[in-house]
């Protein structure tokens, strides 16, 4: 069934469908809307959950990672401000390998207050063990909540679905709202091995000094490097997973099939812009107008931001004469992160082109196509070498050049 | 699907003796139990034990007399603060002979 409408909708569709049985939440702008309509579905016996009000973030997020570690497929949202305070808790729900789901709205961050979008707000916290997905449209939000239920459960690892405030989470668009029935095909029931049982009572993450050492039956237990070094291999691993995930999910509902990079115009081009969320899709004009004049360029717009995916961003754009990279986002007094990673995964790349990064729709200002042709442009006429100072699109300081 | 297996290592632990290690060795000062004082000796009845409630590592056993596990005691004297008749007196580690014991 195709419906108009917003992306929050769309996100609340997936969560309905995906059979979420505890939701706990506080509202922020620009997400409210999404947990407006999970209460309605709650409220309405649409889905069969507990939602759960909360006090703040951190109260929602520590709901879930109780919901969860009692043995129930949990999900909460937010932005910016508001996934900030869920810090403390966003590295425990990953230390504790609990498969929750969560949407990030994108927004900027403050001071100074901002309720526009940019990618801050996730792009700081991607170091927390989360897995992060980026959707860069209605169909791609509804779809990535369903398989990021998937995601999570098969590897044990939360997952946060990421997508722009207010360019997808209020705008309308049509998208397909899968049947239920082939849903609940597609993703089981929860099932958790390792949950709260007062049959068998046990703790669930208690300190664990700095060596491991025997637990009560006289077995070696892991301890915390071990088991922090199981998250990290579970990462990689966990890219193999979202493939097949993926390729699953196509075959059922014939769409999708991103894992990792969407790209468009590419095969051919000397230079690609790198990007995440709408703003790829954006850029899709962008590159059919340097095309028209004669320019070999394309986008590449990232989905899966961490576990990062070198060796595909490696075999997408080491034979490339020049990469550049857009972010909404900034690595305050060094560099975009994302431009930080490509480098990084292009280096041990005999071949390889020369990188350079723009930042730009900090705190939602405006991304003018026209812009992003201009400077697209000025990179490929440059023939450029690798510079690691950002340059800035849409800055509006007297005297800038 | 792939057949990896996920999540091998977990922070897991069961309610039992020993699971923080043999924390005896962290006691500075010990309970020792007087059985003339203590009311389940003196009555020959399974009668206060507050001893056995409150102690927060469940180290005293509801036996008459009380005993302490001194493997997993890690003196924090907390027997000692509330037996009702001061039946528990916390002595020194250093003044104990260790081969009495």
């Amino acid at each position: 069934m195709h419906i108009i409408e917003s992306g929050n909708v769309a996100a609340a569709h997936g969560v309905r469908l995906s059979r979420a049985q505890v939701i706990a939440a506080y509202p922020i702008t620009p997400q409210t809307p999404l947990t407006e309509k999970l209460s309605e579905f709650v409220e309405g016996n649409e889905l069969q959950a507990e939602y759960i009000p909360v006090e703040s973030e951190h109260s929602a997020l520590s709901v879930c990672i109780a919901a969860s570690s009692a043995g129930a497929r949990a999900f909460t949202a937010t932005s910016a401000n508001g996934l900030l305070y869920m810090n403390e808790q966003l590295h425990w729900a990953a230390g504790a390998r609990l498969p929750i789901v969560m949407c990030v709205v994108n927004r900027g961050v403050g001071a100074p207050w901002t309720i526009w979008n940019d990618h801050q707000d996730s792009i700081s916290q991607r170091d927390t063990g989360w897995i992060q997905l980026y959707a860069c449209d209605h169909q791609q939000i509804i779809d990535t909540v369903i398989k990021a239920f998937y995601l999570a459960e098969a590897v044990k690892i939360p997952v946060m679905v990421c997508y722009d405030g207010y360019i997808l989470s209020h705008t309308y668009m049509p998208f397909q709202v899968p049947d239920s029935d082939a849903v609940e095909e597609f993703l089981p029931a929860f099932s958790r091995e390792y949950c709260l049982d007062p049959e068998n009572p046990a703790n669930l993450n208690t300190v664990t000094l700095p060596d491991s050492r025997d637990n009560i039956r006289g077995e070696k237990a892991p301890g915390y490097m071990e088991i922090r070094h199981g998250l990290h291999t579970d990462m990689r691993k966990s890219m193999d997973v979202l493939s097949d995930i993926d390729h699953a999910f196509e075959s059922k509902f014939q769409r999708g099939g991103f894992s990792y990079l969407e790209n468009y115009r590419c095969e051919d081009a000397d230079y690609a812009v790198v990007c995440m969320g709408s703003l790829s899709y954006q850029f899709h004009d962008a590159v059919d107008i340097l095309r028209e004049q004669g320019y070999s360029v394309g986008v590449s717009g990232l989905r899966l931001y961490r576990p990062f995916p070198e060796q595909i961003v490696r075999d997408a754009f080491s034979a490339r004469k020049g990469l550049i990279v857009f972010e909404k986002a900034l690595s305050y007094g060094n560099q975009g992160a994302l431009f930080a990673d490509i480098k990084s995964a292009l280096y041990s790349c005999n071949q390889r082109p020369f990188v350079q990064n723009c930042i730009l729709g900090l705190g939602g200002r405006e991304i003018k196509t026209q812009d992003l042709v201009e400077t697209l442009k000025s990179a490929c006429e440059q023939e450029g070498a690798t510079q690691d100072a950002p340059q800035w699109m849409g800055l509006q300081l007297e005297n800038s050049e | 699907m792939s057949e990896n297996k996920f999540c091998e290592f977990k922070s897991y632990s069961e309610p039992g003796p020993g699971d923080g290690g043999r924390t005896g060795a962290w006691r500075v000062v010990r309970p020792v139990i007087d059985k003339e004082k203590c009311i389940p000796c003196k009555k020959n009845k399974q009668a206060c034990f507050t001893c056995w409630l409150l102690c927060p590592d469940g180290v005293v056993s509801k036996d008459i007399p009380p005993a302490i596990d001194y493997e997993y005691c890690k003196g924090c004297g907390i027997c000692a603060e509330e037996c009702p008749v001061g039946a528990i007196v916390m002595v020194e580690e250093t003044s104990i002979d260790k081969e009495e014991c």
